[in-house]
């Protein structure tokens, strides 16, 4: 009888490329609503190799979504906080490049709204709104509980509204 | 409150992904690399580890059945990384135009075993444009009973096409069956035979 490698042959695990074809683009939405199109790249990047490094200790049935999302949201940490504690200082201020992608390519005013909001508010809106988790995922992603998830994504969209309320300028 | 997704074009992720496949290559972390190339006789599945080509399978009907075989065979971390098999590909182009009459890559034979393994071992023993018996193979496989067998490693050949197992006919002449069908096999048996006996 052949049994070339006993912990692959009983284990169920789809090759690798399927769950690129089949998340890549949400975690990469997942990226960019949380890190602007920059950063978005290299955490993406960054996420999925990671991913294929652990791929094989993945317990069958998991939910692969929410693997990748929480990956990604240490890679988001890490560069929020490079981000955040290693100011650049310098001269020249260099012209202001939305950090949302092109303008105008979408409903970017929301986004770009998101992106003034703290941290864990963000992430909980994004991985909800974007990765399209639920709260029970979402909490042990942030490192809390389901319900304080849920919290900081409703405290979240009540500063949105304040804040979008507040700017007639709206294009809609 | 309405989120809308931020917009995800298909050339930002075609571009992560070759620096996926790049980045995995250069950590050596795949298992398996891929990729499916179009040639006259349909659509190949052709599959490498480190050691050599592993796989080679007709894919008409779609790759899902052999990936998910590979991944359980071999292991999970598998990438559509084409790079990795230029040469083969550039090989069966060449076998294809009729300028090449064998081939020259390395294989890994690890998804045959036992008897199975010494008849794809045997079976490139079988010059270009000729053809052997199943039960010839048999003989030369050690086991001249072993007709059946030799019929059905044939049939499961990890590596049809380059490992030749269109070469193997019935004893009558007839063509007898085929992993690709037995159109695939007449075309290559016809081109091998019109190459094999050009000029004459």
């Amino acid at each position: 009888m052949s049994m070339p490698r006993p912990d692959h042959a009983k284990c169920a695990l789809p090759p690798f490329e399927r769950v690129v074809t089949e998340h890549g683009a949400t975690v990469l939405r997942v990226c960019r609503a949380l890190l602007g199109a920059t950063d978005a790249d290299d955490a993406w990047s960054e996420t999925f190799l990671a991913a294929l490094r652990a791929y094989p200790e993945l317990p069958p049935g998991s939910n692969v979504e929410a693997w990748l999302v929480t990956i990604a949201h240490r890679k988001a940490i890490d560069i929020h906080r490079a981000r955040s504690h290693n100011p650049v200082p310098t001269d020249t201020v260099p012209e202001c490049s939305s950090t949302m992608g092109v303008p105008g390519a979408g409903d970017d005013e929301l986004w770009t709204a998101v992106a003034g909001l703290p941290f864990t508010q963000r992430a909980a809106l994004v991985y909800h709104y974007v990765g399209g988790l639920p709260y029970t995922e979402i909490g042990p992603i942030l490192g809390n509980s389901p319900a304080a998830a849920r919290r900081a994504a409703a405290d979240g969209r009540a500063a949105l509204r304040a804040r979008l309320s507040t700017e007639t300028g709206s294009r809609s | 409150m309405i989120f809308p997704q931020p917009p995800v074009g298909a050339t930002d992720l075609a571009w992560l992904k070759e620096r996926l496949v790049l980045d995995a290559e250069a950590a050596d972390l795949l298992d398996v690399a891929y990729r499916v190339v179009d040639t006259p006789v349909g659509p190949l599945l052709l599959a490498g580890t480190t050691v050599g080509l592993v796989r080679v399978a007709y894919v008409a009907d779609g790759c899902d059945t052999v990936l998910d075989e590979l991944a359980q065979r071999i292991g999970p971390r598998i990438l559509d990384a084409p790079h990795r098999l230029d040469p083969v590909v550039r090989q069966l182009d060449e076998y294809f135009a009729g300028t090449r009459t064998h081939f020259d890559v390395p294989l890994d034979l690890r998804l045959a075993h036992g008897f199975r393994r010494e008849v794809i071992t045997r079976l490139s023993e079988i010059d270009y444009g000729r053809t052997a018996s199943y039960g010839q193979v048999a003989a030369s496989a050690g086991n001249p009973r072993a007709v059946r067998a030799v019929g059905t490693a044939c049939a499961r050949n990890p590596l049809p096409v380059v490992v030749p197992c269109h070469r193997v006919v019935r004893s009558d002449g007839s063509m007898g069956q085929y992993v690709g069908g037995t159109d695939a096999k007449h075309q290559l048996l016809q081109l091998e035979s019109s190459v094999a006996g050009g000029g004459v």
